[in-house]
């Protein structure tokens, strides 16, 4: 991936309106440009815009369904920040734990 | 469009770990544990060249089997006694190859409480969501099933 990638990821991931749309996508996606917009109170033109954003970012990845284009989510780039903190959390675990033994006195 | 609670909301969940640990010894023990920079770099598994001073950096090499080529620089920003330290480090900075220095660092803090037969330690590191990503997979793929196997084998170590 590029840098100026991920510069996107963090820009797209640092918008509310942006993240609702990955959380609608995430709970019912994949969805069309309409079914995004509804309730909203965003125009079809600026839901348009971020899923663009959220696309650049790899975040989002659009594909054709009949006559409409449908977005969802792109798991796998988003697993990969997950895992990332989940192994950084599980090295502190590990760290946690040879602080307890190094402090606390044996019994 | 953004607003500040939501944003930091939304970054809470992938910008930061959190970790709660009680420890059955008394706060002063504790807090030698994680002020002196021997002691830390004796659980830790690094090194360190000198003392922790607030606004100082600090160099240290890892002690872990298989990552002892590797340096790494702590920036203490907060010494309160026996209540609060805190550094900055780049995470994650394992490719000898790369200079980190120009990239984000995130914010280790350790946070200490007297309870009832103990001391509660909160250690928070934040910063996460400034990393780039490029650079968090790299560093997984770099490690091969990542620091989750490598913590295991230093636990055994440890043990």
């Amino acid at each position: 991936m590029l840098p100026d990638r991920s510069a996107a990821v963090f820009a797209a991931l640092g918008d509310t309106t942006r993240l609702a749309l990955l959380r609608r996508l995430s709970a019912d996606g994949p969805l069309s440009i309409t079914r995004l917009s509804e309730g909203t109170g965003v125009t079809r033109q600026a839901i348009t815009r971020h899923l663009r954003a959220l696309g650049r970012a790899g975040l989002v990845r659009d594909a054709r369904r009949g006559r409409e284009r449908v977005f969802a989510l792109d798991v796998k780039r988003i697993e990969k920040a997950r895992q990332y903190l989940d192994d950084v959390a599980a090295q502190w675990d590990a760290a946690a734990l040879r602080l307890k033994a190094f402090v606390e006195p044996q019994t | 469009m953004t607003t500040k609670t939501d944003e930091a909301q939304a970054r809470s969940s992938t910008d930061r770990i959190e970790k709660r640990l009680e420890l059955r010894a008394p706060r002063a023990r504790v807090w030698r544990a994680i002020a002196s920079a021997n002691e830390f770099g004796a659980w830790f598994g690094m090194k360190l060249e000198g003392a922790f001073a607030a606004r100082a950096t600090i160099r240290g090499r890892l002690t872990i089997p298989g990552y002892d080529h590797l340096t790494l620089d702590l920036h203490v920003e907060q010494i309160e006694p026996e209540r609060y330290f805190s550094y900055r480090w780049h995470p994650y900075a394992i490719d000898p190859k790369v200079d980190y220095s120009a990239e984000p660092t995130t914010l280790v803090e350790f946070h200490l409480a007297e309870i009832a037969d103990g001391t509660a330690v909160t250690i928070i590191e934040s910063g996460f969501d400034r990393i780039p990503l490029a650079r968090r997979a790299e560093a997984y793929r770099m490690n091969d099933g990542g620091w989750a196997g490598q913590a295991k084998n230093l636990a055994r170590y440890v043990a």
